[in-house]
C-alpha cells in the first residue's frame, strides 16, 4: 500500500529512542497517523512541530497497518507560530478538536479550513472569527451542523439573531423575542463571509454559540470534558484583544 | 521461542539491562558480559553505587531537581541569585544549563510539558510549586528554558498566564542560529526567528 498526499501536522508522540508515530490532517487521507522513523533526529525535528504543512508518502504492507511516513517540507508555520499565545494555543485546540473526527476519514473541505486558518494563526484579529467558522464546519462533518441560513419560524433570511438551542436552527430578532432569554445570540458577522469588523462582544457570542452544541452533542455524550486549549485560545484572544484597547 | 543462553540471573540482568535508555537487548548482553568479566573492578562497585544512590536519592521539595538531600544543594547554596528561577521540563535540562555554566540561579523543574496528545495536563507537572515559590516573594525574573517545540511554548505560555498580575519579569530563551550551525543546514523556521530576534553588532 502506498499513497502520497499533503497534510498539516497535529502532533507526534515519541516512539521508542528514535521514532515518533506521527499525527497528520491529510487533504484526502483524512487524520491519519503514521511511524516516522529516526523522527528524533535533530534534523527531522523542526519539520514534525505541529502547524507545519508537508509531503506525506504513506506505506504500509496491509491496509490497516500503521506504516511509516516519509515526510518532506512544504510550509514551515510551526517558527511562526510559537511567538504567539493565540497561534500556540489555536494550533493546539484545533488538533484537539480534529481528534474528534475517525481516522483515516476524507474530510477536504476541512482541510482546506484548516490550511486558511493555520496560515493566519498568529493575526489574533482573523484567526478569532476564523476558528469559529472552523468549529462550525466541523459540527457540519461531525453531523450537528447548524442552520443559519434562514429562520426555522419565518423562512425569512433577513434579520437572524438568535440560535434556538434545541434544534440549531437560526431565529429572527422578531420572531425570537418572545422567547430571547431561552434562545442562545447569533453574531451578524455568522450570517454574512464579511469577517471584518467583528466586535469582541460578537466574538464571545459566537464562542459561547458553538460551545453550548459542541459540550451538548458532542463531549457529554463521549463522556468528555472540554480541551484545555479551548479555554487557552479564548484567554490568549481576550488579552490580545485587551492589549490593542490600549 | 528463543533458548537461554545463559541462567536466569543472568538472563534478568540482560532484560532489566536492555531496558536502560540508549541500549538495545544485544548491547544489553554487551553490557551484562562486561560486567561479568570485570566483576571486581566494575560490577561490585557500580552495584555499591547504585545501591546506595537507591537509598539515598531525593526529590528535592522545592525545585524538584534529583538529589541526594532535600531541598537540593542548588537550593541550599547560598551564592545563588535567589531572585532569579529558570524553568526547565527535565533534570537532563537543569544539567545541560548547569554544564553551560552562564547563570548561577535557581531553578524549577516541570517534569514535562503540556502535551494533550499524551495526556498530561498542568495538574500533571509541577507548576502550582512554581506559582507558590513567586508568590512567597523574592522572585523578579522567571526564565523559561523550555523546549522550542510547540508543546514546550504552549508551557511556557500556561505559566506566563499563570503568573500575569505578579510583579516579575517573564524571559524565554532565544531561538536562533547554534553556535558553529550554517545557515545553508538550517529549517527557514529556525532562519525566520533568528532573523526576528537579530541583534545590534
Amino acid at each position: 500500500m502506498e499513497w502520497r498526499d499533503e497534510g498539516i501536522i497535529l502532533g507526534a508522540r515519541k516512539y521508542g529512542e528514535t521514532s515518533v508515530v506521527l499525527e497528520t490532517m491529510t487533504a484526502a487521507h483524512g487524520r491519519h497517523l503514521g511511524l516516522v522513523k529516526g523522527g528524533r533526529s535533530r534534523r527531522m525535528q523542526p519539520l514534525l512541530q505541529p502547524g507545519n504543512r508537508v509531503d506525506l508518502v504513506w506505506r504500509a504492507r496491509l491496509e490497516e497497518h500503521l506504516g511509516a511516513f516519509q515526510v518532506e517540507p512544504l510550509e514551515l508555520n510551526a517558527a511562526r507560530l510559537l511567538a504567539s499565545a493565540v497561534a500556540i494555543h489555536g494550533i493546539q485546540l484545533l488538533a484537539a478538536h480534529l481528534r474528534l473526527m475517525p481516522e483515516r476519514d476524507a474530510h477536504a473541505g476541512l482541510y482546506e479550513t484548516l490550511k486558511v486558518i493555520t496560515a493566519h494563526l498568529d493575526e489574533p484579529e482573523i484567526a478569532g472569527p476564523l476558528m469559529v467558522r472552523f468549529e462550525l464546519a466541523l459540527l457540519d462533518e461531525l453531523g450537528f451542523g447548524l442552520d443559519l441560513g434562514k429562520c426555522a419560524l419565518t423562512g425569512s433570511r433577513e434579520g437572524l439573531a438568535y440560535v434556538s438551542p434545541k434544534s440549531g436552527r437560526a431565529v429572527t430578532q422578531e420572531a425570537g423575542t418572545p422567547w430571547r432569554d431561552k434562545l442562545l445570540p447569533l453574531p451578524a458577522f455568522l450570517t454574512t463571509r464579511n469577517t471584518a469588523e467583528t466586535t469582541r462582544e460578537a466574538l464571545d457570542d459566537a464562542y459561547r454559540l458553538t460551545g453550548f452544541f459542541f459540550h451538548r452533542n458532542v463531549y457529554e455524550p463521549r463522556g468528555m470534558e472540554e480541551p484545555d486549549a479551548r479555554g487557552g485560545f479564548l484567554m490568549a484572544l481576550a488579552r490580545s484583544a485587551e492589549r490593542a484597547a490600549d | 521461542m528463543s533458548k537461554s543462553i545463559a541462567g536466569p540471573e543472568i538472563e534478568r540482568l540482560i532484560q532489566l539491562l536492555a531496558r536502560v535508555p540508549g541500549l538495545g537487548p544485544r548491547s544489553a548482553r554487551r553490557a551484562a558480559l562486561h560486567l561479568i568479566k570485570k566483576k571486581d573492578q566494575l560490577f561490585a562497585p557500580l552495584t555499591a553505587a547504585m545501591s546506595d544512590a537507591l537509598d539515598k536519592v531525593r526529590i528535592c521539595s522545592t525545585c524538584g531537581n534529583v538529589d541526594t538531600h532535600d531541598p537540593c544543594t542548588i537550593c541550599t547554596d547560598p551564592r545563588r541569585d535567589g531572585s532569579t528561577i529558570i524553568v526547565v521540563e527535565d533534570v537532563s535540562d537543569l544539567w545541560a544549563l548547569e554544564r553551560a555554566g552562564a547563570m548561577s540561579a535557581r531553578y524549577h523543574v516541570l517534569g514535562g510539558t503540556l502535551s494533550p496528545l499524551d495526556g498530561v495536563g498542568p495538574g500533571d507537572l509541577n507548576i502550582a510549586g512554581l506559582v507558590s515559590r513567586v508568590c512567597e516573594g523574592g522572585v523578579s525574573e522567571l526564565i523559561l528554558a523550555v523546549n522550542a517545540t510547540v508543546e514546550g511554548q504552549t508551557t511556557a505560555h500556561y505559566i506566563t498566564d499563570q503568573v500575569a498580575g505578579m510583579e516579575i519579569k517573564v524571559t524565554r530563551l532565544a531561538h536562533g542560529v547554534p553556535v558553529g550551525g550554517e545557515l545553508d543546514y538550517l529549517d527557514e523556521g529556525t532562519l525566520s526567528a533568528a532573523l526576528k530576534s537579530r541583534t545590534s553588532f
